[in-house]
C-alpha cells in the first residue's frame, strides 16, 4: 500500500502525499497569485505610459511636484523591510523561531513607517493643492495633464499601499505563530510565501519609485 | 472497487458522510463545493434567463410598448452580466472541473481545498451584490461598461455592480489558481500529461486565462468605480482621457473570457465523444495542444471589438490577421471530434446527442466569427444583432450545450442515479430546435442592420423578432424540462454502477457517488488516457 | 409577405457591392464546412451506430489530416483577411476632393452641419454619385454613426474627431442607426440619409439658409470671442497669424513639429497649453465651456478658409492680410 505520509509533519494536510508536495504546492500557489498581481498593476502601469507618451511635458511638471525626499526615504525603508523579511525566513530555515518573529516585527514595522510617511506626504500635496479635482489648485501650465498625472499617481500608490496594509498584517500573523514556535526546518513554508508577497510589494514600489519621482528631476 | 452488493448510493459517499448545514457550508470537499456552486450557478442562469425572457417579450412589438427605455437598458445589461459572470465564466469550471479534477488526477482534492471554499464564498457575495442591484434599481451600461457613459453619465448602480463583478473575479481567480497548481503537482504515481484526460488539459488552458485575464478587467473596472467615486478623470476626454483606455483594459481581459467560457465546454465534449464512439480521441495531442494554443492565441485579438472603435488602420490590420490565427486551434479540435466518431461505435445517449449539437452549432459559430475577423464585413456588422447571434451561438449552443452535455455525462457519478434517458433526449431536441429558431434570424436581422441593445425597432424587422421570440419560448421550456427531471432522478432514478457508460477516466474507477476522500488507494496509472481495454463494455440493452 | 420579410438590405454605396461579395464568399465556405461537419456527424451516428458496428476501430491520429486540416483553412482565412483588409483599407481612406460634411452627436440626436451653412438634425441630405467625408465628434457619450445601405460605420468619439466616407449610388432615403449604446434613448437616435439627383441637391442647398457658411458662421464667432485681439492679421498680435497655417506644419515650443489639422486646431482651442508655437508664450486662455462642438468646427471651418491651397511658405510675419476669406487665390 502506497504510504501516503512518508514525512508525517504534525503540519501536513490530509490531501498531500508529503511534506514536499505540500510546500511545492504552496509555493507554486503563491507565485500564481503574484502574477496575477502584476497583470493587475500592470493595468495601472500601461495607463501611465499611455499618458505619458500623450502628454510628457506634463508628466515632467507633475514629477518636479513630488516630494522627493519623502519617496525616496521610502524607497530605503521598503528595501530594508525586505532585509527583515529575508533575515526571517533564513530564520525560519533553522528554526530559530524568536528570531524569526523579531525580524517579521521589525519587517512590519517598517511598512507601518512606510504607510506613515505616505500619509505625510499625501497631506502635503494637499496642502500644495496636488490633490486633482474639486482641490487642485496647483499652477501649472497644461493644468488638466499634470492633474492626469496625479490621478494616475493617487490611484497607483493609492493600491499599493492597499497591498502594503495587506503585506504588514500578514507579516504579524506569520510573526504571531513563529513566537508560538511552530516553524522548523521542516515546516517553514508560511514564512517563505509571506515573504514572497511582500518582496513582490517591494518590487512594485522599486518601479513606481523611478516612474514617478525620478523621471525629468533637475535636483541633485 | 464497484462489485459490492449493496449500492454506492446506500453505502458511506460524500454525500451522506456527514449531515447538517455546517458540515456543507464549511466543507472542503472540492465535491460538495461543486454542488454548492450548482445551486448557485442555476440560481443566476434563472435570473439572467428572466431577464432574457423579458428582452424578448418586449422585442415582439416593433415599439417599446413593454417596459420604459431606461428599465430595457436594465435588463440587457443584466441579462449580459448575470450570464457572463455569474453563469458562463464560473459554469463548467466550478461545478465540474471542481468535481472532477483532483479525481481526474488521481488526487484525493484539490491543491487548496480551503481557497476553493472561499472561492465559492466569494462567488456568493458577488452574486449577492449583484442581486441587491437588481432588486435596488439595476445597472444600464450594458456589460462592457463603456466609458464615459458609465464613468460619467449613467445614473444607475455601477459601483456596486463593478464591484459585485470584481469579487466574482476573485473568486474566478482562485478556481484557476487552483486548478494550474493541482493539475501541476497533485496528479498520480504514472498520470503523466499525455496521459491526462483532455477536460484535464482544456481546464488547464482555461485556468491560465483566467489567472492572467481577470486582473486586467478587475484593474479597468476599478477605475470606473474610483472615476464616479471620487470623479478621477482617467476616462474623461474634458481632462484629455482616453475612453478607448478603458476599451483597451476592459477587452484585453474579456476576450480571453470568451474562451475561458468555451474551453470546458470543448473539454467536455472530448470527454463524451469519445466515450460514446468507444475509441481514443483521434489526434490526442493536437487537441490538447490546441487548447493551450487558444488560451495563449486569445489573448492577442482583443482589439477586434474595436474595429470602428477610433483605432488606427494598422492597428486594426494586425488584430484581424491575429484573430484568424486564433480560429485555427478550434477548427482543429472540430475535425479532430468528427473523426473520432468516424468507425466507432456510437452509443446516441442523451450526453451524446448535447456534444453532437454542440460540434454542429460551435461550427456555425465559430464560422460566423471569420465574418467578424474579416475587417471589410466587421464595418457592416459589428454592433448589430449579427455579432448578438454569434455569440449566442457559441455560449449558449456551445458551451451551455456542453454544460447540459456535461452534467447528464457525470449525473450517475455525482448523484449515485442515472436521470430518465426519454426525458433527457426529448430536452436535448427540444433545446435544439428552440435554439436554432431563436437565434439563427438574428443573423439576418444583422445583416440588415437592426443594431444592438435596440429597445424599438424599424417595423420590417419584426417577424424575424417574432420568429426569434417564438424560440425563445420552446428554448425555455428545454431548459425547465432537466430541472424538474434531474431533482426528480434524485429519489426516483434508478441507481447507477459505478461506471453506467464505459468510461476511461479514473473518475469512473470508484464508486457512483465516490467516497469523500475519492480513492480508497492513491490510483497508480498504467494505461494510456481513453483506452478501452481497461474497461468493461456496457450492453446495448442499456 | 415577402415585403415585411426582408432578408437583405439594399445597396445605396458604393462600397455595398464590395461588401456583400466578400459576404456571400463567407457564407458559401462557411455554409460549406458546417454543412460538412452536420452531414459527417449524422452519416456517422448512423452508419457507425453500436447495435451495427459494436468494434471500434482506435484509431490514434493522422499527421497528415492534422496538416491537411490545420493549413488549408489557414489558407483559405488569409485570403478572408486580404479581402477583407482591401475593403477596409480603401473606407480607411477618404478621397482627398470628397465634400465634407460635420456630424456632432450627442444624446440623443445627429446634428450635422453642411460647409455651406445648412444645418440638418437626425436627416442628411447628399448628393448621388459624389464622394462624402464625414468629420463626426461627441459632446458627451460614445456613439456610433451606421448606415446600413452604404455598409458604412463608424464610432463617433466625445473629444476627438473621426471620419468616415461613402459615395452613394442610388437615389433614395435610408435608415440612419446610433449603434454605440449611448444611454436611455439609445434606439430613438435614428434618422435617415437622403439621395438626392445632383440637381436636386443644389437646389436644396441654396434654399433656405439665411446664416450663411460654416465660415462666415466662424469668423463671426472668432470676433465675438475676441480671438481676434490677440491672433491679429500681422506680426503684432500675442498669438500666431492664423493665416494660412491650417494644413501646414507648425513648430512648437519644444522643437517637435506638427501638423496643423482639425484636431490641432481643436486642441488649441480647447487646451491651448499643451502646444505652445514656438515664439510665443503660453497666454491664449482655454475656451473648454465657453464653445460647444458645433462652434469649434464653425471655427475650424473659417481657420480653413483663411488658408489658400496656392500658399507654400509657413506663416510667421506676414504683411496684412483682409479678414474677409476670398475666393480669388492670393497671390504673393
Amino acid at each position: 500500500m502506497h504510504d501516503s505520509q512518508v514525512i508525517a509533519g504534525e503540519h501536513l494536510r490530509p490531501h498531500y502525499a508529503d511534506m514536499e508536495q505540500q510546500r511545492e504546492t504552496a509555493t507554486m500557489g503563491m507565485w500564481v497569485f503574484l502574477i496575477t498581481e502584476i497583470i493587475f498593476f500592470g493595468g495601472l502601469f500601461t495607463a501611465y505610459l499611455v499618458y505619458r507618451s500623450a502628454h510628457y511635458d506634463a508628466w515632467l511638471i507633475g514629477s518636479e511636484h513630488m516630494e522627493f525626499w519623502i519617496g525616496t526615504i521610502n524607497t530605503v525603508i521598503l528595501l530594508c523591510s525586505s532585509l527583515f523579511v529575508a533575515l526571517a525566513v533564513h530564520a525560519a530555515q533553522v528554526g530559530r523561531n524568536k528570531m524569526c518573529a523579531l525580524y517579521l516585527g521589525l519587517a512590519a514595522a517598517m511598512g507601518l513607517l512606510f504607510l506613515g510617511f505616505k500619509g505625510v506626504e499625501y497631506h502635503q500635496h494637499f496642502v500644495e493643492g496636488a490633490v486633482p479635482g474639486s482641490l487642485w489648485h496647483l499652477q501649472v501650465p497644461d493644468a488638466n495633464s499634470v492633474q492626469m498625472f496625479f490621478y494616475i499617481y493617487f490611484v497607483m500608490t493609492g493600491l499599493h499601499a492597499l497591498h502594503v496594509t495587506i503585506g504588514v498584517i500578514l507579516l504579524l500573523v506569520i510573526a504571531w505563530y513563529a513566537l508560538k514556535g511552530r516553524f522548523s526546518p521542516q515546516y517553514h513554508t508560511p514564512v517563505e510565501i509571506s515573504g514572497l508577497y511582500w518582496h513582490f510589494v517591494d518590487i512594485v514600489w522599486i518601479f513606481l519609485y523611478p516612474l514617478l519621482y525620478l523621471i525629468g528631476h533637475k535636483k541633485a | 472497487m464497484g462489485t459490492l452488493t449493496t449500492p454506492a448510493v446506500e453505502r458511506e459517499n460524500y454525500l451522506n458522510a456527514d449531515y447538517g448545514i455546517k458540515s456543507w457550508l464549511l466543507t472542503t470537499d472540492h465535491k460538495r463545493i461543486a454542488l454548492l456552486y450548482l445551486i448557485s450557478i442555476t440560481a443566476m442562469f434563472m435570473v439572467g434567463g428572466i431577464a432574457a425572457t423579458l428582452i424578448r417579450i418586449e422585442l415582439l412589438t416593433p415599439a417599446g410598448d413593454f417596459m420604459s427605455s431606461d428599465t430595457y437598458n436594465k435588463m440587457f445589461s443584466i441579462h449580459g452580466i448575470v450570464m457572463v459572470f455569474f453563469f458562463l465564466v464560473p459554469s463548467i469550471p466550478a461545478v465540474l472541473g471542481n468535481f472532477l479534477i483532483p479525481m481526474m488526477v488521481g488526487a484525493k482534492d484539490l491543491a487548496f481545498p480551503k481557497i476553493n471554499l472561499a472561492s465559492w464564498y466569494l462567488y456568493i457575495m458577488g452574486a449577492g451584490l449583484m442581486l441587491y442591484v437588481i432588486l435596488t434599481g439595476g445597472v444600464d451600461t450594458g456589460w462592457t461598461f463603456y466609458t464615459p457613459f458609465s464613468s460619467t453619465y449613467s445614473n444607475t448602480h455601477v459601483i456596486a455592480a463593478v464591484i459585485a463583478i470584481f469579487v466574482a473575479g476573485f473568486s474566478s481567480i482562485f478556481t484557476g489558481l487552483n486548478f494550474i497548481v493541482t493539475i501541476h503537482r497533485m496528479r498520480a504515481p504514472g498520470m503523466t500529461w499525455s496521459r491526462l484526460p483532455l477536460f484535464c488539459w482544456s481546464h488547464y488552458a482555461t485556468a491560465v486565462i483566467m489567472v492572467l485575464g481577470t486582473p486586467s478587467v478587475a484593474i479597468a473596472l476599478t477605475l470606473v468605480a474610483l472615476e464616479r467615486a471620487f470623479h478621477i478623470g482617467i476616462f474623461d476626454p474634458r481632462l484629455g482621457g482616453d475612453p478607448l483606455l478603458f476599451q483597451h483594459l476592459f477587452w484585453f481581459y474579456s476576450h480571453p473570457a470568451v474562451y475561458i467560457m468555451i474551453l470546458p465546454s470543448m473539454g467536455v465534449v472530448s470527454e463524451i465523444v469519445s466515450t460514446f464512439s468507444r475509441k481514443r480521441v483521434f489526434g490526442y495531442s493536437f487537441v490538447a495542444l490546441a487548447s493551450i494554443a487558444i488560451a495563449v492565441l486569445g489573448f492577442l485579438v482583443w482589439a477586434h471589438h474595436m474595429f470602428v472603435a477610433g483605432i488606427s488602420a494598422y492597428a486594426a490590420l494586425v488584430f484581424s490577421i491575429l484573430s484568424y490565427f486564433v480560429a485555427v486551434p478550434s477548427a482543429i479540435k472540430v475535425f479532430n471530434w468528427t473523426a473520432t466518431m468516424y468507425k466507432g461505435s456510437i452509443w446516441l445517449s442523451t450526453p451524446m446527442l448535447y456534444a453532437m449539437g454542440f460540434i454542429g452549432l460551435f461550427t456555425m459559430g465559430g464560422m460566423t466569427g471569420l465574418f467578424l475577423a474579416c475587417l471589410g464585413v466587421d464595418v457592416h456588422v459589428h454592433d448589430t444583432y449579427f455579432v448578438i447571434a454569434h455569440f449566442h451561438y457559441i455560449m449558449v449552443g456551445g458551451a451551455v450545450m456542453g454544460y447540459m452535455a456535461g452534467i447528464h455525462f457525470w449525473w450517475p457519478k455525482i448523484s449515485g442515479r442515472m436521470y430518465p434517458e426519454v426525458w433527457g433526449k426529448l430536452a436535448a431536441g427540444i433545446i435544439f430546435v428552440g435554439f436554432n429558431l431563436t437565434f439563427f434570424p438574428q443573423f439576418v436581422l444583422g445583416y440588415l442592420g437592426m443594431p444592438r441593445r435596440y429597445h424599438a425597432y424599424p417595423p420590417e424587422f419584426q417577424v424575424l423578432n417574432v420568429m426569434s421570440s417564438a424560440g425563445a419560448s420552446i428554448l425555455a421550456v428545454g431548459y425547465i424540462l432537466p430541472l424538474i427531471y434531474m431533482l426528480w432522478s434524485l429519489r426516483y432514478g434508478e441507481v447507477a454502477s459505478d461506471n453506467p457508460w464505459g468510461a476511461t477516466g479514473l473518475e469512473w474507477r470508484t464508486p457512483s457517488p465516490p467516497p469523500t476522500e475519492n480513492f480508497v488507494e492513491t490510483p497508480v496509472v498504467t494505461w494510456e488516457a481513453y483506452d478501452y481495454s481497461t474497461v468493461p463494455e456496457v450492453p446495448v440493452a442499456r | 409577405m415577402w415585403q415585411s420579410l426582408p432578408l437583405w438590405p439594399s445597396r445605396a454605396s458604393s462600397m455595398a457591392g464590395r461588401t456583400d461579395a466578400l459576404v456571400i464568399f463567407l457564407i458559401a465556405i462557411c455554409g460549406f464546412v458546417t454543412l460538412t461537419i452536420f452531414v459527417l456527424i449524422f452519416v456517422f451516428a448512423i452508419k457507425y451506430r453500436r447495435e451495427k458496428h459494436p468494434v471500434a476501430v482506435q484509431i490514434e491520429g493522422s499527421n497528415i489530416l492534422e496538416a491537411t486540416w490545420t493549413l488549408i483553412p489557414f489558407f483559405i482565412f488569409i485570403v478572408m483577411f486580404v479581402w477583407g483588409a482591401s475593403i477596409y483599407m480603401a473606407e480607411a481612406r477618404p478621397p482627398k476632393d470628397a465634400m465634407e460634411i460635420f456630424v456632432v452627436a450627442k444624446q440623443w440626436m445627429w446634428k450635422f452641419q453642411h460647409p455651406e451653412g445648412q444645418r440638418e438634425i437626425d436627416q442628411l441630405h447628399v448628393p448621388l454619385g459624389r464622394d462624402v467625408r464625414l468629420t463626426m465628434i461627441s459632446q458627451d457619450v460614445i456613439h456610433s454613426l451606421f448606415v446600413p445601405a452604404f455598409r458604412v460605420k463608424q464610432d463617433v468619439l466625445p473629444g476627438r474627431y473621426t471620419t468616415t466616407w461613402f459615395r452613394a449610388t442610388k437615389p433614395g432615403r435610408y435608415h440612419l442607426f446610433c449603434t454605440q449604446y449611448c444611454g436611455t434613448m439609445h434606439s430613438g437616435m435614428i434618422g435617415e440619409i437622403v439621395v438626392m439627383e445632383p440637381a436636386t441637391y443644389q437646389a436644396w442647398l441654396s434654399g433656405g439658409n439665411a446664416e450663411g457658411s460654416l465660415a462666415s458662421t466662424g469668423q463671426k464667432l472668432f470676433q465675438q470671442l475676441g480671438c481676434s485681439s490677440c491672433h491679429r492679421f500681422d506680426t503684432q498680435g500675442r498669438g500666431p497669424n492664423l493665416v494660412g497655417v491650417y494644413g501646414r506644419p507648425v513648430l512648437l515650443d519644444d522643437g517637435r513639429t506638427v501638423i496643423a489639422d482639425d484636431a490641432y486646431v481643436r486642441e488649441s482651442i480647447l487646451n491651448p497649453g499643451a502646444k505652445v508655437v514656438a515664439g510665443f508664450r503660453p497666454l491664449m486662455p482655454t475656451f473648454q465651456g465657453v464653445v460647444n462642438e458645433e462652434q469649434v468646427l464653425s471655427l475650424i471651418a473659417y481657420v480653413k478658409s483663411i488658408s489658400q491651397p496656392e500658399q507654400r511658405e509657413p506663416v510667421s510675419n506676414r504683411p496684412a492680410v483682409p479678414p474677409h476669406p476670398s475666393p480669388v487665390p492670393r497671390g504673393r
